[in-house]
């Protein structure tokens, strides 16, 4: 399997990521913003950071880079498309995936761990799963997830939802919602379910000497789902 | 403007200074070289009271390959890793504006680190705010905290660890020190001293402005009323800038282009370009049109005092500039040629083809003022006898619930989480713990590093505290199972022309050495922050240690979480039941008294070297040491840290409970061991002639004391989580 990790000037979990997916099979290859081509590859990835230092607001400098055309002409054609915490911020900002991150409900940075009860199966980033809640890691100032009503219908009613905040036991409620995201929403799909983007980290929590392996779990998944 | 002595003074210099100026350049200095010197000798460039005393620190070591007078230190890890780290001060920026202060505090020290060809892999800090009663304290702390996040976080280098005091010496003066550690291969360090004449001089990285005009000269003085007229005078940072410098330096590094690299921080330009080529004992000429500015129409006096961020000084070999100039196009900074280096061995400044500024360099940098400042000796305050009829009349969970919930004692986790302590993906010792610990990449290498400070004590008696800081990251090393290697200092004190102050530092340094030599733990870096004064009033003396430690396979690594219930707990070293400048004396009985607790630096060494043994013979599973709070709060934050409660056996010895469990007695441990691993470790303690006790053993959620039940563990954790939250929101 081939996989692409896009750096932006800025990105900061490019090498985590790399890590992350050769650790689990993929020969990944690292591409520069400023090219115009994609290498040949299975999943696409967008990862964290500070893309372009994040300003105007996070991902939507990014969002107009050189190399994000060919993002989206992947991702249109049907291709498996992954934004980890900047990725997802860049993903809303091409419009490839609805809503928008705003700033945590405390106005504070936040790094810790957290739990996501997994939503939505029926797709190439879940199937086969064997755990329906996850533990795994954010930090971010910008995770807090907010969308229209009728956009949060859509989502809805497509089943786009990918996860949700939870507490350790799979409890969907406000306790557990670390940033104050609409409905406790950690990531989510775009219609075709090609397209995923969350705040959470899996490439942080690949052993057990770091924060947990839960992310372990989802890499393993989803290099035998594409294969 | 023609120069003379009042604007000399205005500039900082004394009348003294000024008139030293003169007769070396045989004439009045022109207002731009007047500026030079003035950013030169001031006391943050010039270490002018401290360097006498510093030359006595304990430099050396097997492993050092680069002690103090480099950007940083640098330690050797085997295979060819080195350590590059330093901490550096940025206390009075910080508060005038603490966001701004603290965010370039971090970023200069990690330019340091990475001016040196290493990857930054971990930042620690050390702040220090007033009294919590204070009307300034939350916005500061919120601020500081803010600063450090905004900009850590941003360049993608986790905060791993670091310490946070309040007490009200720092009203008026906050203490902000910034740590980094980098990774770099040992045979490719890169060093400041320039070498070879007409090689090019290049400047690269953000464009000059007017921020940071004399942020030196600022460090250098004491505050006053009219503080928040100095607002222009600090730096404002930009972390995506410096993300990019740094993968630009890195892929320039990455061939042999570079002759010496320096970062402009303090005095920007002026330091840099002079520290280059007075290590090489070269001249510098410098075209200061050609230096990129942001601002329209700045002055050449401007242009080399502005501390400006995110900028650095590289003296590249000749015919490099094409393929250097590649690189920092494709991260799209700035890069300019605007000098070379000469055999004038003078600084040589050229704007609008006059020239500006000639002054042999030796004069800024060698000749720049020394001063043995009379300083006054502490003496040993006597022993507080305290009165047993008192402590009767405490109550043992009130004292428990208010030691545990007390801000200096409680957890700092609101602080650590607004920072990301786990991106590059090696973290596998998070804040909280006795050190923080990160893994060489790709290796099976980690490094554990700490920060203290133990003002107090040093307060007390100067010459004890200092030891004592030393021993502090000494053991918080020895705890997560590191072998300790090496530390950095940053000095922070009061006015060194009051001889109070003066005598602090002179003896705090003293102490230093002592602890650093017996222990073969060298400073190979450091910083010097004084004049933290606010209208007559200084801090506290506050040296603050980083230590570094290396764990040579990571799966060894230990941690201070109690593992299972009916573990047996002891306690390694000897308790002696000491009240003095402990904390339970402070907040308790009210007590600020008396003399800081000993240090017996044969036990100090000899117990950690055989806590270190019985980690690596796998017989212990948890280990903290004994600190702030002594065993009672040593055992709880062990409690509290793996869920887990204990019951403490019946005490023998001490006259009373309070002494057992609250005396700061140096040099213990508490470890967790399994029953039947108990003869084991029993048997190297006492063939190492360690002694010990048997605390108690864990159980499953209570804590007990005196066969009664007193707190769960969640009751507990609840008051040493709880507190900063609230106090905060």
């Amino acid at each position: 399997m081939n996989s692409s990790v896009i750096i932006f000037p800025g990105s900061n979990c490019d090498r985590d990521m790399d890590v992350a997916l050769k650790k689990f099979g993929f020969k990944n290859k690292m591409v520069w913003h400023d090219d115009d081509k994609l290498p040949k590859s299975d999943l696409i990835v967008l990862p964290g950071g500070f893309s372009y230092g994040d300003y105007l607001r996070c991902g939507s400098i990014a969002g107009k880079s050189k190399i994000i055309q060919s993002v989206i002409d992947f991702a249109n054609s049907g291709g498996m498309v992954l934004g980890i915490c900047n990725g997802f911020q860049i993903l809303t900002e091409t419009g490839l995936l609805k809503g928008v991150l705003q700033q945590n409900k405390n106005i504070e940075f936040i790094c810790k761990n957290i739990f996501v009860k997994i939503n939505n199966s029926e797709n190439k980033f879940f199937e086969n799963i064997d755990k329906d809640v996850l533990e795994l890691h954010i930090a971010h100032n910008e995770g807090n997830y907010f969308c229209s009503e009728d956009e949060l219908k859509s989502l809805e009613d497509n089943n786009q939802i990918a996860a949700y905040y939870c507490s350790s036991d799979g409890k969907v409620d406000d306790k557990s919602n670390p940033n104050g995201a609409i409905k406790n929403i950690a990531g989510i799909f775009n219609e075709k379910k090609n397209i995923l983007g969350m705040m959470p980290h899996p490439e942080r929590m690949i052993d057990k000497y770091l924060s947990g392996e839960d992310g372990s779990k989802f890499f393993e998944n989803l290099i035998r789902n594409l294969k | 403007m023609e120069v003379n002595e009042k604007i000399a003074v205005e500039h900082g210099l004394k009348p003294d200074e000024y008139q030293k100026i003169c007769d070396l350049l045989k004439r009045v200095p022109n207002l731009t070289e007047l500026g030079i010197f003035s950013a030169m000798w001031n006391e943050h460039c010039s270490y002018k009271s401290s360097r006498l005393h510093l030359k006595k620190l304990n430099t050396k070591g097997k492993k050092v390959i680069q002690g103090p007078g480099e950007n940083a230190g640098v330690i050797d890890i085997g295979d060819d890793d080195a350590i590059v780290f330093k901490i550096e001060s940025h206390n009075h920026p910080s508060f005038i504006e603490p966001y701004q202060g603290a965010a370039t505090g971090v970023g200069g020290i990690m330019r340091d680190v990475f001016t040196m060809g290493a990857r930054p892999i971990a930042n620690l800090n050390s702040i220090h705010f007033g009294s919590t009663q204070h009307k300034k304290t939350k916005n500061l702390l919120r601020g500081v905290v803010k600063g450090i996040g905004g900009y850590g976080n941003c360049i993608g280098v986790p905060t791993i660890a670091g310490q946070t005091c309040f007490d009200q010496s720092y009203n008026g003066n906050i203490l902000v020190n910034a740590m980094t550690l980098g990774l770099v291969n040992k045979n490719k360090i890169f060093y400041s001293k320039a070498a070879g004449i007409n090689k090019p001089v290049i400047y690269v990285g953000s464009k000059t402005g007017r921020d940071g005009i004399h942020g030196a000269s600022m460090a250098s003085a004491i505050f006053d009323d009219k503080i928040e007229e100095k607002k222009p005078t600090v730096q404002v940072g930009d972390p995506f800038t410096e993300k990019l410098l740094l993968e630009a330096c890195l892929e320039l590094m990455s061939d042999k282009s570079i002759i010496a690299i320096q970062d402009m921080g303090a005095a920007g330009l002026t330091s840099s370009s002079i520290e280059m080529a007075s290590k090489g004992n070269l001249g510098i000429e410098l075209h200061l049109d050609k230096v990129p500015c942001r601002e329209e129409k700045m002055t050449p006096y401007e242009i080399m005092l502005s501390e400006s961020q995110e900028r650095m000084l590289i003296v590249l070999e000749n015919g490099k500039e094409d393929s250097a100039k590649k690189i920092f196009d494709k991260w799209n900074l700035d890069f300019a040629v605007i000098g070379k280096t000469t055999d004038s061995k003078n600084i040589e400044l050229y704007f609008e083809k006059e020239k500006v500024a000639n002054v042999p360099i030796k004069f800024l940098a060698n000749e720049a003022p020394m001063y043995d400042r009379p300083w006054k000796k502490t003496k040993l305050p006597q022993k507080i006898k305290f009165s047993n009829n008192e402590l009767k009349k405490l109550k043992f969970d009130d004292v428990i619930k208010k030691m545990i919930s007390h801000p200096n004692i409680c957890s700092k986790q609101w602080i650590w989480e607004q920072y990301d302590h786990t991106v590059m993906g090696d973290t596998i010792q998070k804040p909280g713990g006795d050190a923080g610990v990160v893994r060489v990449h790709g290796t099976k290498k980690a490094v554990a590093s700490s920060v203290d400070s133990s003002a107090s004590y040093c307060n007390a008696h100067p010459f004890t505290g200092g030891k004592q800081v030393v021993c502090e990251a000494w053991r918080n090393l020895v705890s997560v199972g590191a072998e300790p290697i090496a530390i950095t200092n940053c000095l922070n004190f009061g006015n060194p022309e009051k001889k109070e102050n003066m005598g602090e530092f002179v003896e705090c340094i003293d102490g230093i050495n002592e602890a650093s030599k017996y222990l073969n733990f060298p400073v190979v870096s450091g910083n010097v922050s004084f004049y933290n004064e606010t209208k007559d009033k200084g801090i506290k003396p506050t040296p603050t240690i980083g230590g570094v430690g290396l764990i040579k396979d990571y799966k060894n690594l230990m941690t201070m979480k109690f593992k299972s219930k009916e573990n047996l707990v002891l306690v390694i070293g000897k308790t002696e039941g000491n009240l003095d400048q402990s904390i339970f004396a402070n907040v308790i009985l009210d007590e600020k008294k008396g003399p800081p607790p000993e240090i017996n630096l044969f036990n100090e060494k000899n117990n950690g070297e055989t806590v270190l043994k019985i980690i690596k013979e796998k017989l212990v599973l948890s280990v903290h040491d004994v600190s702030l709070g002594g065993i009672m709060i040593g055992a709880l934050k062990m409690c509290i840290a793996g869920s887990k409660g204990i019951k403490f056996y019946k005490f023998k010895n001490l006259t009373n409970v309070y002494q057992y469990f609250f005396s700061e007695d140096q040099g213990r441990y508490i470890i967790e061991v399994e029953k039947n691993n108990l003869k084991k470790v029993e048997s190297i303690l006492k063939k190492n002639s360690v002694h010990f006790d048997l605390l108690g053993e864990t159980t499953d959620k209570e804590i007990i004391i005196n066969d009664e039940p007193t707190f769960t563990v969640d009751k507990v954790t609840e008051f040493y989580k709880g507190w900063l939250y609230k106090y905060m929101s």
